[in-house]
């Protein structure tokens, strides 16, 4: 035991090596520059003000808007039901920068929407500042939310809804016994996961936001770290978002998951009661809504921008071809972390040891925060242009690994269970190890993870903009630019070409992951 | 010859206590209570429960600091003795080099153990796509490759039906008496012990006592061992 311990060990104490490398490092290099700075004026605290604000709006929003979706889904048997619940996990691999521009063709100032209240002789609204950056938010966010209370739709079993008939309890009972405690129990999560997504939001908030009333910390620091070039401020700034997402992260892991609604058989027959014609009605109409909502950006887009991809410019092109191969850079070194963290936790479970806690660091720092923390300590090395696209790669790599090794992590521990004392009493360790048991066992998990760590990194419009220069731009950020200087058909090419390479990117990882095992 | 030097487990409140050798080459059948500890004594051997105190000895040498692919011995589980995605062509080849880097003649090893085990013809299949006496045949011609010279049987035949396990059982006395091995092996049916093992390890009361006569223990059993087989 004690052999094949020591190469694992080896190769996740490398990972979180590399993990501090990519987190704690940078945070202590921006700290270090803010330190000795005046405290943060009348701005930075406005920043910071907005920042909160339209983060608990968006995850208010977003959950409560959730809850009537998630219910009709829950109570309602259509044809086209399991095709929307597949749809809504696609915003989650969206590109940003993708749903901004379909948004901005429904709400923005020539968007549908405003065609169609002018021509009813009513105001037209905007859809930049506050009111834009949560309806954005509420767009990447709704689908998560519905999913995870759907979730907890589902979990309960349907004997509870039987008994709750036979009981002759109406719908009021039913929300009262039933589903309140279990909104009671998933609410808290599913907002948090969302606020903590919001308080780090970038492209969203540089799109659409802008000005002193609506500015992020992440694009604050962007703004300080690009055009004032004031590293001292945007090192302040990012000590402030850093200290942010730790008490964000830390409430978050703190807030206790309260007992869920026990077991049941799950017969089949009983299930969330359907209601009379009004719930019908409601169902409906949510159900409606939220699909419209979600889909008539995504189709603006593509209407307006299938027809411009074959005429994209030379330089969309070639940054087509750089992201590709940073999002595939990203992908390998974000594998390279997780998997050796999620081998040595499903090892050492039960025994307490921290790979778990290293794997969710990033989460503790924004891209902006190690992007500063990496240019503040590489900047007397290398030219920033030549940073640009290693430090993406990294922070990239960084940012998706929580989620590689949760997607890992019960892959891993089935396979130490099964497995584990098998391959060492056959003396199996090292390479030989990875390549005759780990792989193949895990092809699956490492296939869709894979898929996340490619789409996170293809659509990624973060830490490069920080560098910004032409020569070396990635697709993201080269259709920020064609949208910034209003070629607005060019940046809708971009993007359906951006959104292919993207979902298509995921679609061959885990698809390569699911061929014949 | 094994020895368990004064050797003792704890695990969260559980104790086992075992004071005794085994010859080599002998058969000796473990058997006692479920949960007296058999299965733990084989791991404490095979390097998977941690000992508390005490030393095991294989011909006089500690193996007590050996990972467990490093001790002198093979060992099969109740299950899960096969890796699933692999053919059992490369599942027996194992037993040659942990990380299948096979010359020609260890290929040739490798069928002549599965012609032994009467596997030829399905060396190509994966554990899912044979029966379970076929799979059981294959860690034996694992086994019978490993060459390590002591076996642990943590009851790798009980999912087998009574005929199937007898000829298992033959099987493995068979090739264990080829290759001069020496044999443990739990079982919770004294018919497996009488028919497979002149000696018996009782394992009971915290206690895993010397090897006895398999016939004379069953014959006379102490009172742990009585209540266990309902006497």
């Amino acid at each position: 035991m004690a052999r094949r311990a020591g190469t694992l060990n080896l190769a996740a104490g490398a990972a979180a090596a590399g993990v501090g490398l990519l987190t704690l490092v940078p945070l202590a290099a921006v700290a270090w520059r803010a330190g000795g700075l005046p405290a943060p004026g009348p701005a930075d605290w406005a920043v910071l003000r907005f920042t909160l604000w339209q983060a608990v709006l968006s995850a208010t929003l977003s959950a409560g808007l959730a809850v009537p979706v998630a219910r009709a889904l829950a109570r309602r048997r259509f044809a086209g039901r399991g095709l929307i619940i597949t749809l809504l996990g696609a915003p989650f691999l969206l590109p940003v920068i993708v749903a901004v521009l379909g948004l901005v063709a429904i709400f923005g100032r020539a968007g549908l929407m405003n065609a169609g209240l002018s021509a009813l002789g009513l105001p037209t609204v905007s859809v930049y500042g506050l009111g834009g950056v949560v309806l954005a938010h509420v767009f990447l966010n709704l689908p998560l939310a519905t999913r995870l209370i759907l979730q907890g739709w589902l979990s309960i079993p349907s004997e509870r809804f039987r008994l709750a008939e036979s009981l002759g309890m109406g719908p009021a009972e039913v929300r009262r016994f039933l589903e309140a405690p279990m909104l009671a129990a998933v609410m808290p999560g599913a907002w948090l996961a969302i606020f903590l997504v919001c308080l780090t939001s970038f492209a969203v908030a540089l799109v659409l936001g802008g000005g002193p009333g609506a500015t992020t910390l992440e694009v604050a620091i962007y703004q300080a770290f690009r055009f004032e070039f004031d590293l001292g401020r945007a090192a302040a700034l990012a000590l402030m978002q850093a200290a942010l997402c730790l008490a964000a992260v830390t409430v978050a892991g703190r807030a206790a998951s309260r007992p869920g609604p026990g077991a049941g058989l799950d017969r089949a027959g009983a299930r969330v009661p359907a209601g009379g014609i009004w719930r019908r009605a409601v169902d409906t109409l949510a159900i409606g809504l939220a699909t419209a909502f979600l889909l008539a950006p995504l189709a603006a887009v593509v209407v307006s921008g299938l027809p411009n991809v074959a005429g994209l410019p030379p330089a969309v092109w070639a940054a087509a071809g750089r992201s590709l191969a940073m999002a595939l850079a990203a992908t390998g070194l974000a594998l390279a972390l997780a998997l050796p963290l999620a081998l040595a936790a499903a090892r050492a479970e039960g025994r307490g040891t921290g790979w778990g806690a290293i794997a969710m660091l990033p989460l503790a720092v924004s891209p902006m925060v190690v992007g500063t923390g990496l240019f503040l300590l590489l900047r007397g090395l290398a030219p920033p242009a030549v940073l640009a696209l290693p430090v993406t790669v990294a922070v990239n790599a960084a940012m998706a690994l929580p989620f590689a090794f949760h997607a890992l992590l019960p892959a891993a521990r089935a396979l130490t269970a099964d497995y584990g004392r098998l391959a060492d009493s056959l003396g199996m360790a090292g390479l030989a190890r990875l390549r005759l048991l780990t792989l193949p066992r895990l092809r699956r998990p490492l296939g869709f993870s894979a898929g996340i760590a490619a789409a996170f990194a293809m659509g990624d419009l973060g830490v490069v903009a920080l560098f910004g220069d032409p020569d070396r731009a990635t697709l993201p950020l080269q259709l920020y630019r064609l949208m910034g200087a209003y070629r607005m058909e060019a940046a809708a090419g971009a993007a359906v070409l951006l959104m292919a390479l993207t979902l298509g990117l995921f679609w061959i990882f885990d698809r390569g992951g699911r061929a014949d095992a | 010859m094994l020895e368990l030097d004064a050797v003792r487990i704890e695990q969260d409140g559980f104790r086992l206590a075992a004071d005794l050798a085994v010859p080599r080459g002998a058969l000796v059948a473990v058997i006692g209570p479920s949960g007296a500890g058999k299965s733990t004594l084989l791991g404490a051997i095979a390097g998977f429960v941690p000992v508390a105190d005490g030393r095991i000895l294989w011909d006089g040498r500690d193996i007590g600091a050996l990972a467990p692919g490093a001790r002198p011995l093979s060992i099969l589980f109740q299950d899960q003795n096969l890796f699933p995605h692999l053919t059992l062509a490369e599942n027996v080849g194992l037993g040659l080099h942990p990380g299948l880097r096979l010359t020609g003649s260890d290929r040739a090893q490798v069928a002549e153990a599965l012609a032994r085990t009467g596997l030829s013809a399905l060396a190509g299949r994966r554990p899912g796509q044979v029966s379970g006496g076929e799979q059981g045949r294959a860690a034996l011609a694992r086994l019978l490759l490993r060459r390590r010279p002591l076996w642990l049987l943590d009851e790798p035949f009980a999912a087998l039906g009574p005929a199937l396990k007898a000829e298992m059982l033959d099987l493995c006395a068979g090739i264990a008496a080829e290759t001069g091995a020496t044999v443990l092996m739990v079982s919770h049916d004294p018919a497996d012990a009488r028919r497979f093992a002149p000696e018996t390890i009782l394992v009971a009361g915290g206690r895993a006592e010397p090897p006895r006569p398999t016939a004379a223990l069953l014959a006379d059993p102490p009172p742990a061992l009585a209540d266990y087989l309902g006497q």
